[in-house]
C-alpha cells in the first residue's frame, strides 16, 4: 500500500506514517475504527462484537472507544441481525454487521437474498441499503464442522449484492473502508486463515476501486486467478514456479461480484494460459463463472484449456482431513504443468 | 451468580404483560358502545367518522381490485375485505413521522396511509415490485415473504431511538407469520432493545388454508408477548375503534420510551386468499356468513347513526365518493401499462455495472431488431 493516511492519523502532525507490520485482523479493526470516526451514521453490531471484541478480535476495543450506541452486541440470531440492519439503513444509518462464521450466516439467507439484495431494485432505486455484512470465511484453521465453509457462490449468484474479499492485510483495510462507503449492500468475506498474516504497510484508504482486480505479481507465462485466502497460496506457487521456469502472473480478484472482466481478460489474453484457484467445491463454484467468462473473451488467445484448482465436491472435511482438501502450491504447480507447454513457450 | 442471571434491571411481573382472556372491544357487534373496553378508551367523534369513511373507501377499493384481478387487469389481488377495521384503524393511528411495514394483504392500509391507489396497485398489476416512494409516505414496500418485514420495522425503530428521533414503526403480520422464525427474532430484538415498535397480528384464522389450530398451541397469539417481555393486547379486530385505540396506545408507549407492544386482533378474511384461491376447499360457507354478520363497517355505521354522527345524506355522499374512487381505479388500471425494459438494469446497483450496461445494450438491440420491418 502506498502512503496516505487513515483518518485516525490525519490529525497527526507528522506527514507520512512509517510502514509497520500489521495483521489482517488489526487492519480490519483499524478500518472499522476509522469508518466509525469518520461517519457518525456507521454502527457496528453482531454476536460478541461488543465487550468481547469478536471471536477473532476484529472489533476489539471499538465498543469501549465509540460507546454502546455505535458498537453493540445483539441477541444470537443472524436473520435478526441482517433484518434489523435493513431497517436501520432505511432510517439513515450505515450498519456494519458481523456473521460469526460462514456457515452461521445461513439463517440470514432470506433477509440477504430477498430483501438486502433486492430492496433498491424493488423500490426503483428509492431505497438504498448501504449495509456491510462481514463474514469470516473459508478453512485452514482446524475448525470443527460448520466453521470453514466457502460460501461465496451463494452470494455472487444474487444480483444486487457486491461480494468482496481481501487477500492481504493492507487491502483488507482499503476494501473494508470502500465497502462501508459504498451505497450498495456488500458481503465482505474475510479469509479467516489469513487473519494473523502480516504485511508491512501503511493503512491507507486510497487504493484500487472496490470493483477492480489487481495484479499482485506480474508474469508472462500463465495467469493464476485467486481471491481471499488463496491469494497467498497462489503467490507461493508463483515463487516456486520460478524454479520450473514458469513466469507466473497472480491476480487477486478482490471483487467477486461484480467481476473485473477487463483486468482479468487482459492478463489471460496476454499470457494465454490460466488457472483459477479457490477453496470452495469446484462443481457450480465461482471458478466456473470465471472460466466461462474468460473462455468467451480470450478463446482465440488461449494455448490450453483454463483449469481449476479447487476443493473437492465434498462437505468441508474435519480438521485432521482438511489438508487433503485444500488447494496447495503442489496442486497449483501440477495444474500449471498440465497447460500444454511446448518448447519455447516459457519465459 | 446473581448478576449473571439478572435479566432486566427492572423486574417485570409476567402477569402484567399478558393479554386479557377476552378480546377488548369498544363498540360491540351491534354497534352499541361498551363491550369490553379494558384499558382502551373510545376515540373522539371526528376519529370515529373518519374510521368509517376510510373503511367504506377501502372496502370499495378492495372490491374493485378483486374485480380487476378477475378481469386479468391485475396479476393477482389478495383481498383484505373483512379485515377493514384492522387495515384502517392501524393506518390512521400512526402519526405523520411513523412508519408502516405492510404485507401483501395490507393494500387497504397502504391506501389509507395516503399512497395513491395507482401506486398501491403497481405491485399487483405487475408493472414493478413497488409503485410508491417509501420515504414520501413512510410506508415500506409491501412484503411478500412472511414475517421478514417485522425485523425491518424493529431495525428502523431502533435506529430512530439511536438517533433520538420521535418515530414509531408498525409491523403488520398475520397469524401464519407468527410461526416464522423472523417473528420470534423480531419480538426478541424489540424486547431486548426496547425498540419503539408496534406489532399488529391480524389473526384471520387461516394461513391460506391452514387453520390456527394447526399453527400454534399457544392459548392466544397475544400471549406469546410475555416470552419476550412485551406487553400484549388481545382485541376485537372487527372493531375499528378498538384497533385504533390499541395501536395508539402502542405508539404512546413506544414514544414514552417504554418499548414495543404486541397486539392480536381477531378478525376474518371474507374473500379467498387471492383471486387464484378456492376457499370452499377448506372452510364452510356458514363460517363465512357468520363473520359477514359481524361486519366492521356495519357495526361502526350503526354506532355513528345512534350517536347522530351519520345520517342518510352523509352516507349517500360517502357512497358517491367511494364510487368515484372505484371509477378512478378502473380507469387507471385499464389504461395500457407503460413499462420500459431498459429500466430492468437501472436499479440493481447504485450505478449499473459494466456487465449490466452490456446486457441492457443487448436487450435493446434485440428489441430494435424486432421493430424493424421485414425485408
Amino acid at each position: 500500500m502506498s502512503r496516505v493516511v487513515s483518518s485516525s492519523t490525519e490529525s497527526a502532525v507528522s506527514a507520512v506514517p512509517a510502514a509497520a507490520p500489521v495483521t489482517m485482523a488489526a487492519a480490519l479493526n483499524q478500518a472499522l475504527a476509522d469508518s466509525l470516526a469518520a461517519d457518525e451514521r456507521v454502527v457496528v453490531f453482531g454476536e460478541d462484537v461488543g465487550t468481547l471484541g469478536g471471536v477473532f478480535r476484529v472489533t476489539d476495543g471499538l465498543a469501549a472507544r465509540f460507546g454502546e450506541r455505535r458498537v453493540f452486541d445483539t441477541p444470537l440470531a443472524e436473520a435478526g441481525i441482517v433484518g434489523t440492519a435493513i431497517g436501520m439503513a432505511m432510517n439513515g444509518l450505515v450498519p456494519v454487521v458481523e456473521m460469526q462464521f460462514d456457515a452461521f450466516a445461513y439463517p440470514a439467507f432470506e433477509q440477504v437474498t430477498s430483501h438486502l439484495a433486492k430492496l433498491h431494485n424493488r423500490t426503483r432505486g428509492r431505497l438504498a441499503l448501504p449495509v456491510v455484512i462481514r463474514v469470516p470465511f473459508g478453512g485452514g484453521i482446524g475448525g470443527v464442522e460448520h466453521h470453514s465453509d466457502s460460501s461465496e457462490a451463494y452470494y455472487t449468484h444474487t444480483p444486487g449484492l457486491r461480494v468482496v474479499t481481501p487477500g492481504t492485510p493492507g487491502d483488507a483495510y482499503v476494501l473494508l473502508r470502500q465497502a462501508i462507503a459504498c451505497p450498495d449492500p456488500v458481503v465482505f468475506l474475510e479469509p479467516k486463515r489469513r487473519y494473523w498474516s502480516r504485511e508491512t504497510c501503511v493503512l491507507d484508504a486510497d487504493g484500487p476501486a472496490i470493483d477492480r482486480a489487481v495484479v499482485r505479481r506480474p508474469g508472462r507465462d500463465v495467469t493464476l486467478i485467486a481471491y481471499g485466502g488463496m491469494v497467498a497460496t497462489a503467490l507461493e506457487a508463483a515463487s516456486a514456479a520460478v524454479e520450473e521456469g514458469w513466469d507466473v502472473e497472480v491476480i487477486d480478484l478482490r471483487s467477486l461480484s461484480p467481476f473485473d472482466d477487463e483486468t482479468v481478460a487482459a492478463s489471460v489474453c496476454r499470457t494465454g494460459r490460466a488457472v483459477v484457484v479457490h477453496e470452495a467445491a469446484g462443481f457450480g463454484g465461482y471458478g466456473a463463472e470465471v472460466t466461462a467468462r474468460l473462455t468467451e473473451r480470450c478463446f482465440h488467445y488461449l494455448e490450453a484449456p483454463i483449469l481449476r484448482v479447487t476443493g473437492f465436491d465434498i462437505p468441508y472435511p474435519p480438521p485432521h482431513l482438511e489438508r487433503f482438501h485444500l488447494p496447495n502450491t503442489d496442486r497449483i504447480l501440477d495444474a500449471i504443468a498440465r497447460l500444454q507447454w511446448e518448447d519455447g513457450d516459457r519465459g | 451468580m446473581k448478576t449473571q442471571y439478572a435479566r432486566r434491571s427492572e423486574a417485570t411481573a409476567a402477569d402484567s404483560l399478558l393479554p386479557t382472556a377476552t378480546p377488548l372491544q369498544l363498540i360491540d357487534a351491534d354497534g352499541h358502545p361498551g363491550g369490553n373496553p379494558g384499558s382502551l378508551s373510545l376515540p373522539g367523534p371526528e376519529v370515529l367518522v373518519e374510521l368509517h369513511r376510510r373503511m367504506v373507501l377501502g372496502r370499495r377499493f378492495d372490491s374493485q381490485s378483486t374485480a380487476l384481478a378477475k378481469q386479468g387487469r391485475l396479476a393477482v389481488y389478495p383481498s383484505s375485505r373483512g379485515q377493514d377495521a384492522c387495515q384502517v384503524g392501524a393506518a390512521l393511528a400512526l402519526r405523520r413521522q411513523d412508519w408502516l411495514f405492510p404485507t401483501y394483504r395490507d393494500s387497504m392500509a397502504v391506501l389509507t396511509r395516503g399512497v395513491p391507489a395507482e401506486e398501491t396497485l403497481t405491485l399487483l398489476r405487475g408493472d414493478w415490485h413497488c409503485g410508491y416512494d417509501p420515504y414520501q409516505y413512510r410506508v415500506a414496500p409491501q412484503c411478500t415473504p412472511l414475517a421478514t418485514n417485522t425485523l425491518h420495522a424493529v431495525g428502523l425503530a431502533y435506529a430512530a431511538r439511536l438517533k433520538d428521533q420521535d418515530q414509531v414503526a408498525l409491523a403488520l403480520l398475520g397469524d401464519g407469520a407468527t410461526s416464522e422464525g423472523d417473528t420470534h427474532e423480531a419480538l426478541n430484538f424489540a424486547g431486548v432493545w426496547k425498540a419503539p415498535v408496534v406489532f399488529l397480528v391480524q389473526n384471520n384464522g387461516y394461513a391460506i388454508s391452514v387453520p390456527l389450530a394447526k399453527q400454534t398451541a399457544a392459548p392466544t397469539l397475544a400471549a406469546k408477548g410475555v416470552g419476550y417481555g412485551i406487553p400484549s393486547l388481545l382485541i376485537d379486530g372487527n372493531d375499528a375503534a378498538a384497533v385504533y385505540a390499541a395501536v395508539r396506545a402502542g405508539v404512546s408507549r413506544a414514544t414514552a420510551g417504554d418499548g414495543p407492544t404486541l397486539i392480536e386482533a381477531l378478525t376474518y378474511r371474507i374473500e379467498a386468499h387471492t383471486n387464484a384461491d378456492d376457499a370452499s376447499r377448506y372452510r364452510a360457507s356458514a363460517e363465512v356468513s357468520g363473520w359477514l354478520s359481524r361486519d366492521p363497517i356495519a357495526r361502526l355505521e350503526a354506532y355513528l347513526r345512534g350517536a347522530g354522527l351519520l345520517d342518510d345524506a352523509s352516507a349517500a355522499r360517502l357512497a358517491a365518493e367511494a364510487e368515484r374512487l372505484a371509477e378512478d381505479v378502473r380507469e387507471r388500471m385499464n389504461a395500457d401499462v407503460g413499462v420500459d425494459p431498459a429500466e430492468l438494469f437501472e436499479h440493481v446497483y447504485a450505478r449499473p455495472t459494466a456487465a449490466l450496461e452490456r446486457q441492457r445494450a443487448e436487450l435493446l438491440a434485440e428489441l430494435a431488431e424486432l421493430e424493424e420491418p421485414a425485408p
